[in-house]
């Protein structure tokens, strides 16, 4: 029966919006209520696939709890028992499907639209829910370029039964995207994300899919010992780092991947700082030798079990702020030793290292002395750092510049998703009761927990002498 | 509404105490008690007069099969340390106290709800639901959409849905769970005063009708205290030590 013109549990449906392989999208609308709203309805034909049903049991599970930018808000639902739907809100930006026109697309762009959706998979991770299905028509853009992705039919919660565990087939369209472990059924790693983005990301830059369009488990199988072509081996613009970038998610292991997508996007956003390997420079495939090889003693991808917040924990971003003007030699180590700490039990941790240039240096930025003065701290951060003997990647440097260093540490810290601030708290409490506390702002305004480093002074507390531990 | 449900008490005073203080203070206006209140553990009189006057005031408690055990005094298919704690227990209990194990029911359905002690296709054989076959085998026998029971001493849930395929899950602390009113959902309790999944904490479930939502709880007791006392009771010393190590 036709839903438009109907009046559903006091929502107005209107027209299709959509018609999916699963269901049908409609526009609806509710009395005193200006959210652009629309209606997800499940296709019931006789005879359609029963896994539909279980599908869309598991989108009902999750959806109501999401919450945040990169996920349209839930409204309503109602299940099987009557008509089943759900009410959620309308996005009103364009899905990344219709960018698909114009690949490819400039290295920079790539990077952008990478970064972008990138965060919004860092925030579904957080949120405990592996997407599984990342193409371009399940990802849609608002208006200010924050990624939001659609359709939870096939994702997995880490806290709720995977209803679809038992469903496995192939998602019909997501081939090209879909990650080596997930066609042998893992569905609980969410590096399986990073690759789909990957693959996806290689279709923004070349223009191709990079394992074409199978249309059967065979042929979707091909991923787990056949490498693609190299990005740049299809377009010479390409950049070694997005190459190094995109082949990193391609990669058929999930340990050899980013970590986290949060570590993912810190790299899009700051291609000169990363660590180029043999992936970089790759023009060709294997060999059919070493691609023989792997087909006969394929590498092992069941991952070790942690949960998806789990996961994330044992890879943050680390970022430490070093205020390179205050900061007395004792102190500096002390950060040095506080950080080394935190990146000792954590190998997959990543650390940023942070110096702000205030006021007047910042003031002057693009003339010469200016730009002297920011390559000089870009030094002195790496100088600080050489003793934690980090390899080479793990650490990457910025000199932010801006009038007010707790808000450029803050912002960057929002931007990139840090998951810990450690920063020094300023020795001479003049300064501090002219300057302001930066850590004490820091310290409550973080989205992020926040470690104060700061010198035991004699004969505040303990009476050994300072660093005694 | 919302109602708490606590199955496997074995006499372990100190784990009901808690477990029933943290549903009282999330705002539990209901119980049920899924069998099994007595054997193993050293207080069987405490606990049921706790669970005597929750009936009194309206709550709902089933037979388990120690609970029948206690009353018969029959421990067939029993092994030696829980047939040992049964006679212990029996000899323990008052007139009215055993009388009210006698009474207990062994199912009850209500609003499309059914509680059991064990496997719902044969109540009173208390086979286990431990796996994707048997909880198959329980979901068969009932239409009811949401099945509760315990005896297994693990929290799982199970689900039958429109592709007729059992879904399996282990349930994560504190979690609630939506259960579909599509599909047919099996709970199985964990065990409020002999936990055997690893965790050591007191386990019950938190079901909230209105939404339709169920959560496993996940509660500290004074497991030193319980255990003192099965020891002083002469009970078996490993009916003690397990309750430590939650196996």
């Amino acid at each position: 029966m036709p839903l438009r013109g109907r009046t559903i549990d006091g929502f107005e449906v209107g027209e299709v919006l959509h018609e999916g392989g699963m269901a049908l999208l409609y526009r609806v609308s509710r009395p005193d209520d200006d959210t652009p709203l629309l209606m997800k309805v499940p296709r019931l034909r006789a005879g359609e696939d029963a896994a539909s049903i279980v599908s869309f049991e598991m989108e009902q599970m999750i959806m109501p709890r999401l919450a945040g930018p990169h996920v349209p808000r839930f409204v309503a639902m109602a299940g099987f028992e009557t008509e089943p739907y759900i009410v959620m809100e309308r996005i009103e930006g364009a899905a990344l499907s219709l960018r698909l026109r114009e690949v490819p697309l400039p290295p920079d762009q790539v990077a952008t639209i990478g970064a972008a959706i990138a965060d919004a998979l860092d925030d579904l991770h957080q949120q405990h829910v592996v997407h599984l299905d990342v193409k371009p028509a399940n990802i849609l853009f608002r208006p200010d370029g924050t990624a939001v992705m659609v359709d939870y039919g096939l994702a997995h919660h880490d806290q709720l039964p995977d209803l679809m565990a038992e469903e496995f087939r192939l998602p019909y369209g997501s081939t090209p995207y879909m990650a080596p472990e997930q066609v042998l059924g893992i569905r609980h790693d969410p590096r399986s994300d990073l690759f789909a983005l990957g693959a996806l990301m290689y279709q923004l830059a070349t223009g191709e899919t990079p394992f074409g369009e199978p249309q059967h488990l065979k042929g979707v199988k091909r991923r787990l010992w056949r490498d693609p072509v190299p990005p740049r081996r299809r377009q010479d613009a390409i950049p070694p780092w997005l190459q190094e970038v995109i082949l990193r998610c391609l990669e058929v292991s999930p340990d050899r991947r980013h970590p986290t997508a949060a570590q993912l996007a810190l790299d899009l956003r700051h291609p000169a700082q990363i660590a180029l390997t043999a992936r970089a420079e790759r023009r060709r495939r294997d060999d059919i030798l070493t691609v023989l090889r792997r087909r006969l003693r394929p590498e092992p991808l069941v991952p070790r079990r942690l949960d998806t917040a789990g996961r994330i924990a044992a890879a943050p971003i680390l970022a430490v702020a070093i205020d390179l003007s205050q900061t007395t030699d004792e102190l500096a180590a002390l950060l040095r030793s506080q950080v080394q700490k935190m990146l000792a039990s954590r190998p997959r941790a990543r650390l940023a290292c942070l110096h702000v240039l205030r006021g007047a240096a910042a003031a002057g930025a693009g003339d010469e002395a200016a730009q002297n003065r920011h390559v000089q701290c870009l030094l002195e951060l790496r100088h600080w750092a050489a003793p934690l003997n980090l390899a080479q990647g793990r650490a990457t440097f910025h000199v932010l510049e801006g009038a007010d260093a707790a808000e450029a540490i803050l912002d960057y810290a929002r931007a990139n998703r840090v998951d810990h601030l450690v920063l020094g708290a300023r020795e001479n409490s003049l300064s501090r009761r002219l300057l302001g506390s930066v850590s004490g702002q820091v310290a409550a305004e973080a989205p992020c927990s926040v470690t104060v480093v700061r010198r035991r002074r004699a004969g505040e507390g303990d009476h050994g002498p300072a660093g005694s531990d | 509404m919302r109602i708490a449900i606590l199955a496997d008490v074995h006499a372990n005073l100190e784990a009901f105490r808690a477990c029933l203080d943290h549903a009282r203070a999330r705002g539990a206006e209901r119980f049920a008690l899924l069998g099994d209140l007595v054997g193993y553990g050293a207080s069987p009189e405490a606990v049921i007069e706790i669970a005597m006057a929750l009936v009194a005031a309206g709550a709902l408690a089933l037979l388990g099969n120690h609970d029948e055990a206690a009353v018969s005094g029959s421990a067939a298919g029993m092994n030696d340390m829980a047939a040992l704690a049964i006679s212990w227990t029996r000899r323990r209990l008052t007139d009215a106290q055993r009388s009210f194990l006698a009474a207990l029911p062994l199912t009850h359905e209500e609003d499309g709800r059914l509680f059991v002690h064990a496997d719902a296709s044969a109540p009173g054989r208390w086979r286990y639901v431990s796996d994707a076959l048997t909880a198959r085998r329980s979901l068969e026998a009932t239409d009811a959409q949401m099945t509760f029971c315990g005896h297994v001493h693990r929290p799982a849930l199970y689900s039958l849905g429109e592709t007729d395929k059992v879904n399996t899950f282990t349930p994560v602390c504190g979690v609630p769970v939506p259960l579909a009113r599509g599909r047919r959902w099996l709970a199985v309790l964990g065990a409020v005063g002999q936990p055997r999944d690893g965790n050591p904490a007191a386990c019950y479930a938190l079901l909230d009708t209105a939404r339709g939502e169920v959560a496993w709880q996940r509660v500290p007791y004074d497991i030193a205290a319980a255990a003192a006392k099965i020891r002083a009771a002469g009970l078996p010393a490993s009916l003690a030590d397990r309750l430590f190590l939650g196996r």
